[in-house]
């Protein structure tokens, strides 16, 4: 599918069109969809973002490429944040991040063999009182041990499995 | 009692009818029923100054805002990502409404058309709480045309980030807000100005957690407000306290409390009994650190006092260290931030923490020599006051202060 026409984003659409001065200022909540639609930020989506707004595809990729939130590749199903900044060391996040990576078999920016996830370390996301931590998919996943990260692995591999795509996270 | 995490004391405070029968929207009842620079005067004797890091008192900031421009904006600063700080967080999820009450308190005064919150990327599920929020007051002719029939009208829209800490720079923000990239302006012109602001626009930028003490000066009066705290520092904060203590968390305590409070008090003390602790970092990874001595516990935090022992409070994100950490990792560890949080514009701060990061790394594997040390102590003078945004200055801060007050633990790592 195509984000242009597609009827699931039209409204979502409109309302960032509607809210700002000028066009321009959309780039990111579209770049958004279009990392929705295809799981990640592809030159498609750069295209059609560039498309709706008026703009050249350069400018839209130069935005992509500035946030670690927009993926330029493909990634895992479930796409990890791990955050390993100072006050989450300071709890135990290198080890934790260390350990996640070879529970999965992984390297940074890897995807697991089965195509289920992406994990990367990231900086500071706001809640260091309850480190370790990370966000799943964006959604907020905190005090954090091995056992409860295995446990949610295997919870998110077995929704996965499900013939409906549920919901990732918490 | 608290004034900002109300949220703690009253059930279901993030429910708009709740927030209305606890006085909600009184503040900006009373706002509307005064002139727009009789507001400003109010915020101004209130003594409040941003929350953000800064501190430079929120009423002169909107005093700036030239009140025969037609157009001006208020943007709220929600893109928190300074290490150590997760208090606007707490604010935005547990009590919404005091944030947006806030925001239309200032927005009256400078006369603004709109608000836009810049949430950072992650907190988009606080997004969504926020727009649902901004339609049930629109409903309520809260939002919208004609506010509670004053013959005001302002919108409130958010606005997400994608990852980018510089993003917390207003200028930056505004650039960003704007869909270009999320990096500072040359000022003059400052925000506040024709041609600075957002769509070149007369505009206020306020952190989160400033926005959120207005209802309340509005409500109770500056006398009230300005009771609170210290002579220079004004009113409650909220202080974030992660690392090596028992119950790392956000605690709201008037300005002026110890840090010996804080600390021992309500965050428990030191995290391993048998520890002592070593270090603070009292305003993030950005803030001067400061050995963690008796003549600093028993600091009050205030702007005022801060600087008389060579820190800051700013956004009080309060991050505490045992005796087991080794300084120069410390040093690593922000560097390592601030290298991956550069946004490449200003060549001092580009190339200055890609290449700290460098070094510090060779002098944590053993290879680094005793003239290591002094080099990255020079890249990080010579970083500071070089650049369009403070980051620059920001980044120097860890290597200049770890270096200085513990120059022992960087010693440990290198020959002479």
């Amino acid at each position: 599918m195509a984000i242009i026409g597609n009827p699931k984003y039209e409204a979502r659409i409109n309302h960032h069109l509607a809210k700002y001065e000028t066009k321009r200022s959309a780039v990111m909540p579209l770049l958004y969809i279009a990392q929705e639609e295809y799981g990640w930020v592809n030159p498609e989506g750069i295209d059609e973002v560039a498309q709706i707004l008026n703009l050249d595809p350069t400018q839209v990729k130069s935005i992509a490429g500035f946030y670690t939130m927009y993926s330029e590749k493909p990634k895992g199903k479930y796409w990890l944040h791990v955050c390993t900044d100072l006050p989450c060391a300071l709890q135990g996040a290198d080890e934790f991040y260390a350990w996640l990576k070879e529970e999965l078999g992984i390297a940074e920016g890897g995807i697991s063999e089965d195509g289920m996830f992406t994990v990367e370390h990231v900086m500071c996301l706001a809640a260091c009182d309850k480190a370790p931590m990370l966000q799943c998919n964006f959604r907020y996943v905190e005090n954090l041990d091995q056992d409860k990260m295995r446990a949610l692995l295997a919870k998110w591999r077995q929704e996965a499995a499900q013939p409906v795509a549920a919901a990732a996270g918490e | 009692m608290h004034i900002l995490l109300r949220g703690r004391d009253i059930a279901n405070f993030k429910e708009l009818a709740t927030y209305e029968k606890h006085d909600g929207f009184a503040g900006l009842k009373n706002a509307l029923a005064m002139s727009p620079a009789e507001v400003i005067d109010v915020v101004k004797a209130s003594g409040l100054r941003g929350r953000g890091g800064a501190g430079f008192p929120t009423g002169v900031k909107w005093s700036f805002i030239p009140q025969h421009e037609p157009v001006k904006y208020v943007t709220v600063n929600a893109d928190e990502s300074e290490t150590g700080t997760f208090k606007d967080r707490e604010i935005m999820e547990e009590n919404p409404y005091q944030l947006i009450e806030g925001s239309l308190i200032c927005a009256y005064a400078i006369q603004a058309k709109a608000v836009y919150i810049y949430l950072r990327g992650e907190f988009w599920d606080i997004g969504d709480q926020l727009d649902a929020c901004i339609e049930a007051l629109r409903e309520k002719n809260l939002v919208g045309e004609n506010i509670l029939g004053s013959g005001y009208d302002c919108e409130v829209y958010t606005h997400l980030g994608a990852g980018a800490y510089i993003c917390g720079e207003e200028s930056a923000l505004l650039n960003s807000l704007e869909g270009y990239l999320g990096q500072p302006r040359v000022r003059p012109p400052f925000p506040a100005q024709k041609g600075g602001g957002l769509y070149k626009e007369a505009t206020v930028v306020n952190n989160v957690e400033t926005l959120a003490n207005v209802p309340y000066i509005m409500r109770e009066g500056a006398d009230a407000f300005k009771a609170i705290g210290t002579e220079q520092s004004a009113g409650p904060k909220i202080y974030c306290v992660s690392g090596h203590v028992k119950r790392p968390g956000n605690y709201e305590l008037p300005m002026g409390a110890t840090f010996r409070e804080l600390l021992y008090e309500h965050a428990g003390g030191p995290l391993h009994e048998d520890r002592a602790f070593k270090a603070m970092l009292p305003s993030g990874g950005s803030g001067p650190i400061v050995p963690l001595t008796d003549e600093v516990l028993d600091t009050p935090m205030s702007y005022e006092h801060c600087a008389e022992i060579g820190t800051i409070i700013g956004s009080a994100s309060i991050i505490i260290m045992d005796e087991s950490v080794d300084m120069t990792w410390v040093a690593s560890k922000v560097t390592k931030f601030f290298a991956h949080e550069s946004c490449g514009k200003c060549t001092p701060c580009r190339e200055g923490t890609y290449w700290l990061d460098k070094v510090i790394d060779r002098i944590l594997d053993g290879r680094g020599t005793a003239d290591d040390v002094q080099r990255i102590a020079d890249v990080a003078e010579n970083m500071a006051g070089t650049t369009l945004c403070a980051l620059g200055d920001f980044a120097a801060n860890p290597i200049i202060h770890t270096i200085r007050h513990f120059p022992d633990d960087f010693a440990q790592h290198v020959q002479a």
